[in-house]
């Protein structure tokens, strides 16, 4: 018996969602009384997981899976998943985890809950605390599975640190043709992401025009912050839909983050605009 | 082309989230019931789909008799044929399979469905869906061509898009993007009587045990106060940003 978690990486470096879903798996796993076992694909320091209280690491590492495949990845998960006898998978929130997961619970034949915000309610039975109701309320969802599959919340459970030595062991995959085929990413690079944020900076239509945008940038640039702008904003086509800050997924984002909203009117100079803050 | 278009019935968006029993049940007392936003999207796809390439557009929801109203909204927004399964969508899975038990004897080119409802935001269904068909599947889906029997598409990823190609049959999840909201159409009186006409079919369940049960509700707790700075503050900004936020 095992937890398993997808520690997820980007360009072979784990995301700080990778460190917020094995720092819930540890303290899941501790609860359980079970190991914590990690699954990492194409990535090259596996020893950062140590930080997060880690006992196993297990390390795909493939050019077939260069590129997220939810088809090949779901069949990956599944593969270890069932080599280690996992009984718990978690996975974090992303808009990649969010893909693979549906396909994880048929491959594994799992009880699936999505946007879990809290380690279980109770272990027998598997009760988990997830929102619902776009944000606005909770519920408490029994998983009956043989596997239960849980979607953590992004900012939910936070990283916390427990240093562990892991065991790291390589497994091989096979690889299929996927029905889906990834044709070209178009993705601003050098850009902290909404997911990966600790502060936000928002505007809406008070800038005027997506040409005054750059002061958004900007103070995100100088606050090692994230963008985000208000849905008409995003309707306008000034940013795209993904920076709408009032979306389920990105409102779910901002449980513990700072959040700077620039209200209209807004003007050119950062000592002429009236800052909202919130956290 | 065969499309089904997979509708789920929400509360309207404006609606207020109360509890009852106990907490352990949904208040619907005035609550009006809405087409899933994410699935409108979808179907408004569907019904280009239908003008421009003379697809044929079914919609389909599991529930009681209660969502046929939902149903005809559908048809007379341009659907052709609307299916209802009669049973309560209670788990994610279990709504996967009633859908699947239907495809399976029906020949669907593309399925489309939202990518997530707004009431229990499981985010599942299509995913599952596609799985135990054995289909292809893109979810968040912002842009999709259909030529011949291959789909284009585009799927919203985290800060970008990406562009993906996929051969029919295909399962995706809609979202905004896929249309906008000014493109969703609003039915008309003769779309209204037309959908009266329409067959909508009820199926029986599969009576399938869920895998996921919801024992109990509760409301979040009100949120933290919000921190006005006046314009001619910006010391007191800059002297919250560093000591009380501790991000400058």
């Amino acid at each position: 018996m095992s937890v398993l978690i997808f520690a997820e990486a980007e360009k072979r470096t784990f995301k700080k969602v990778g460190f917020e879903v094995a720092s819930y798996g540890r303290a899941l796993a501790d609860q359980l009384n079970v190991k914590l076992i990690a699954v990492a694909i194409n990535t090259e320091d596996v020893h950062a997981l140590a930080k997060y209280g880690v006992d196993h690491i297990v390390q795909i590492d493939t050019v077939a899976l260069e590129n997220f495949s939810a088809h090949n990845y779901a069949k990956a998960l599944a593969a270890v998943a069932k080599n280690q006898n996992a009984k718990t998978v978690v996975l974090s929130s992303t808009a990649n985890a969010r893909y693979l997961a549906p396909l994880l619970s048929v491959a594994l034949e799992a009880s699936y809950a999505s946007n879990v915000v809290a380690l279980p309610v109770s272990l027998d039975p598997f009760v988990v605390k997830r929102s619902c109701f776009t944000n606005k309320a909770f519920n408490h969802t029994t998983l009956s599975g043989a596997i239960n599959l849980i979607g953590l919340a992004s900012n939910s459970y936070g990283i916390h640190e427990k240093t562990s030595q892991p065991e790291i062991v390589s497994f091989s995959v096979d690889v299929e043709q996927d029905l889906v085929q990834t044709q070209s990413i178009e993705k601003v690079t050098g850009k902290v992401s909404i997911a990966d944020a600790d502060i936000v900076v928002s505007g809406g239509r008070g800038l005027k025009g997506p040409e005054n945008w750059h002061l958004i940038e900007d103070l995100a640039t100088t606050l090692g912050a994230a963008t985000a702008c208000s849905k008409p904003v995003s309707d306008m086509g000034w940013r795209p839909h993904s920076e709408h800050v009032g979306q389920p997924e990105n409102r779910s984002l901002l449980t513990s983050t700072l959040l700077l909203v620039f209200l209209a009117p807004f003007n050119t100079l950062l000592g002429s605009m009236l800052l909202r803050l919130r956290w | 082309m065969n499309v089904l278009v997979c509708i789920s019935n929400v509360p309207d968006t404006t609606s207020k989230i109360n509890f009852v029993e106990n907490d352990t049940q949904f208040d619907t007392n005035g609550v009006q019931f809405i087409i899933n936003p994410n699935d409108e999207f979808g179907l408004t796809r569907a019904i280009w789909l239908q003008q421009q390439q003379q697809a044929e557009v079914t919609v389909l929801t599991v529930g009681d008799a209660s969502c046929e109203a939902i149903l005809r909204k559908c048809l007379a927004i341009g659907a052709q044929k609307a299916i209802r399964i009669d049973a309560l969508p209670t788990d994610g899975f279990a709504v996967a399979q009633e859908i699947a038990a239907h495809c399976k004897n029906e020949s669907y080119d593309l399925i489309i469905t939202g990518r997530e409802s707004i009431d229990y935001n499981g985010g599942m269904v299509g995913g599952i869906l596609a799985g135990l068909l054995g289909m292809g599947y893109v979810t968040n889906c912002i842009g999709l061509t259909i030529s011949g029997d291959t789909a284009s598409l585009s799927r919203e990823i985290d800060g970008g898009k990406e562009n993906l190609s996929a051969a029919l049959p295909l399962v995706i999840g809609a979202q905004k993007g896929l249309v906008e909201e000014d493109d969703l159409i609003i039915p008309n009186m003769r779309g209204i009587m037309q959908a009266r006409q329409k067959p909508l079919t009820v199926l029986p369940s599969q009576n399938l045990t869920p895998k996921t049960t919801i024992s109990k509700f509760e409301k979040p707790q009100p949120k933290g106060a919000v921190k006005l700075i006046a314009e001619d503050q910006l010391d007191q900004l800059i002297e919250l940003l560093h000591s009380e936020a501790k991000v400058i």
